[in-house]
């Protein structure tokens, strides 16, 4: 593809680096939960990190984001410092959400990152709030809402698109089709598996990308950002992709066959990146090393900052149910 | 007496859940990632393949839908079994509950009945923070129409259900699920429950420690160390906490002459507001001194454990409390 041959040095190993960011930063993750430093739920996003880098990187710093639950990968790649993060994940004050929220809701107003979202679904709307407000201001930004396909079930995905598409809002809705939702495969939770047709029902231009390949992802979310700046509608991005490890730390995995895992994995779109990267001579196998190398200091230092973190007074509990400001 | 058998709050109600199944082929389970996965928290496990598909199923995210759907088949001859993973999420399907379940025989002038019995599971205490940590017991209890219980004893995670399941109005059962890998004994044959009454839990003289759910064992925990230091405190489960049963706890006051009401919930507006207007009301020349209350502290429910510890009334708040309502 010669949009591929496009990409830079430079950039792309910009966006090897954040990949490898976030699969060794997920997985230690994991180990310092089974340690129970990091505790309550925990949604890891390995084998999915080229959909979050693929999207975030067609962003400005102006447009929004709202994700899910699992929500670490997005918030790396937004640029979210990764100490903070990991101090929040520890419950540490000096986590991006002073430690109030945890892994679930990690939130960086600085950096128009708007969650860390637990409640399935429930941030669609709020998107689309949030994409009004840009067309009355007349503010050129977008507003990118991701969400699993197990929210789109949910009522309030289908009243959401109604409402983008009635009320021409630059939403871009980003859909991470990992198959399942929980324990429950995508052939039981939705009649029409293919989700991309269900934007033209609503008037919203949609597309199907494979999530597992960086370049198409970033190839999608760009005619998709240039449509919305173009239209000032909406546009419905499906990316079909696969988490390698469980929901959560609470799931024993029965629903599905650990050769389909492992097939998956065959898919994994760092590698895939990384031969691309080669090829095209754009990177060098000592150029990985180094940058895996680095990407394990910047965790090692995101554990220690968040090993050295305070706890909030218990004083403190009730700050923050009202705002400390009298007007707005 | 019957011999007594060591069981899970979890094994309790899966075994309630078999033996309301095996006995009645129309009741069937419906609920998100009650089958393939196994339960969200594995109360359900191997039901799937003991029953099938069609009388364990999988839902997607749709509460609101799925919950509706589960009102039409009790309308329709059917004794579905709702869960709601999380009572969390039983916001999205409150105006199903709230507007039809609740409503349908009253509006009907008698004529529908709507039997569906819907579990949640519940809690504070896992560090799941303030999306995942909601007490509803109190929104669910102000509804005329609906029967909502409290499961907080192992012996009612056993019977309370196989009870519902006979009850021609629809019933609302929070389930704790800190409590789900808690053994406790009960009797090997025990069975339904009535779900009329308020139950004393332990008896006592000198002061009645009214509570549920989640409070419960704490309760009991609290009054054995008060039985300690020579302080007799009978326990009250309140069990059914619509309609209440108000005969139990006034005349466990009109005994002791003291009460402390103790719940998760948020103090305004809940469980022991009602329960204290209801002393005021009923019982108030019988007090030697003011009811007194340990709710939840009134704020979205932090994620690090010792903010989310001071958010709820632990035992020791118990004791210091009851301490300082008897000083002489
Ligand atoms: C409204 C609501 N219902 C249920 C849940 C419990 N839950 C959390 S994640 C999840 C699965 C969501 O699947 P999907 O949308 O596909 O996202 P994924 O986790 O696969 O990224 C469920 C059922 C919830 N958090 N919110
Ligand atoms: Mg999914």
């Amino acid at each position: 593809m010669e949009k591929k041959q496009k990409l830079d040095a430079k950039e792309g190993q910009r966006l090897l680096q954040q990949m490898i960011l976030i699969r060794r930063f997920e997985e230690k993750s994991a180990e310092e939960y089974t340690k129970s430093k990091i505790r309550g739920f925990l949604h890891l996003y390995t084998g999915e990190e080229a959909v979050a880098v693929g999207v975030i990187q067609a962003l400005t710093e102006e447009d929004n984001l709202l994700c899910t639950y699992r929500e670490h990968g997005h918030a790396l790649a937004r640029g979210v410092d990764p100490n903070a993060i990991m101090a929040e994940m520890y419950g540490k004050q000096e986590g991006c959400s002073k430690g109030r929220g945890g892994s679930m809701h990690l939130f960086d107003a600085t950096k128009n990152f708007f969650g860390g979202n637990a409640i399935v679904c429930g941030h669609l709307p709020l998107a689309v709030g949030m994409a009004l407000a840009a067309k009355k201001q007349k503010k050129n930004n977008v507003t990118c809402c991701f969400f699993g396909e197990g929210a789109a079930a949910e009522g309030e995905f289908h009243e959401s698109m109604n409402l983008a598409a009635l009320w021409e809002v630059p939403v871009l809705f980003v859909c991470e089709n990992n198959l399942y939702a929980m324990g429950t495969a995508i052939k039981l939770t939705h009649s029409v598996q293919q989700l991309e047709k269900k934007g033209p029902a609503y008037g919203i231009e949609s597309a199907a990308v494979d999530g597992m390949d960086l370049l198409a992802v970033m190839e999608a979310t760009a005619k998709a950002v240039k449509t919305i700046k173009e239209k000032g509608k909406p546009y419905f991005l499906v990316c079909n992709t696969y988490r390698f490890r469980a929901h959560s730390m609470f799931d024993a995995e029965l629903y599905r066959e650990k050769s389909e895992v492992e097939e998956w994995k065959k898919k994994d779109p760092i590698p895939k990146f990384q031969e691309f990267l080669l090829k095209g001579k754009l990177i060098t196998a000592k150029k990985i090393t180094e940058i895996e190398k680095a990407a394990d200091a910047q965790i090692q230092e995101a554990i220690e900052f968040a090993e050295n973190g305070t706890w909030e007074d218990t004083e403190n509990l009730t700050r923050f149910v009202y705002s400390e400001t009298e007007s707005i | 007496m019957s011999d007594m058998i060591k069981i899970t709050y979890r094994e309790a109600i899966k075994q309630a859940i078999r033996e309301v199944m095996q006995k009645d082929e129309r009741v069937f389970l419906m609920g998100e990632d009650v089958g393939n996965y196994g339960g969200a928290f594995a109360v359900s496990k191997g039901l799937l393949k003991e029953f099938g598909a069609d009388r364990i199923m999988d839902v997607p995210l749709s509460e609101s839908g799925f919950t509706g759907a589960g009102i039409g088949a009790a309308l329709a001859g059917m004794k579905p079994i709702v869960e709601v993973m999380t009572v969390n999420f039983s916001l999205l399907a409150m105006d199903q509950i709230v507007n039809n379940a609740s409503t349908l025989l009253h509006m009907s002038g008698g004529q529908l009945n709507v039997p569906v019995v819907i579990r949640m599971g519940c809690g504070i205490g896992r560090q799941l923070a303030a999306q995942h940590s909601h007490s509803w017991e109190p929104f669910f209890a102000h509804v005329p129409g609906l029967i909502v219980l409290s499961v907080g004893t192992h012996e009612d995670a056993r019977g309370m259900l196989l009870s519902a399941m006979q009850s021609p109005d629809p019933v609302v059962i929070f389930e704790y699920t800190f409590m789900l890998n808690l053994e406790k004994e009960i009797p090997a044959d025990a069975g339904a429950v009535e779900i009329k009454k308020a139950k004393v839990l332990r008896e006592g003289k000198d002061i009645s420690l009214i509570t549920y759910g989640a409070g419960v064992y704490k309760c009991l925990e609290a009054a054995e160390a008060l039985g300690e230091e020579g302080i007799d405190a009978e326990v009250i489960d309140l069990r059914v906490l619509r309609p209440m049963d108000e005969e139990t706890f006034l005349n466990s006051v009109k005994k002791t002459h003291r009460a402390l009401v103790v719940e998760e919930a948020w103090k305004s507006v809940s469980i022991s507001s009602e329960v204290i207007s209801r002393i005021m009301e009923k019982a108030f020349f019988d007090l030697d001194g003011p009811v007194e209350r340990l709710c939840g502290v009134e704020v979205p429910i932090p994620y690090p454990k010792h903010l989310e510890d001071a958010s709820v009334p632990q035992v020791s708040d118990i004791l210091e409390k009851v301490k300082k309502m008897l000083k002489p």
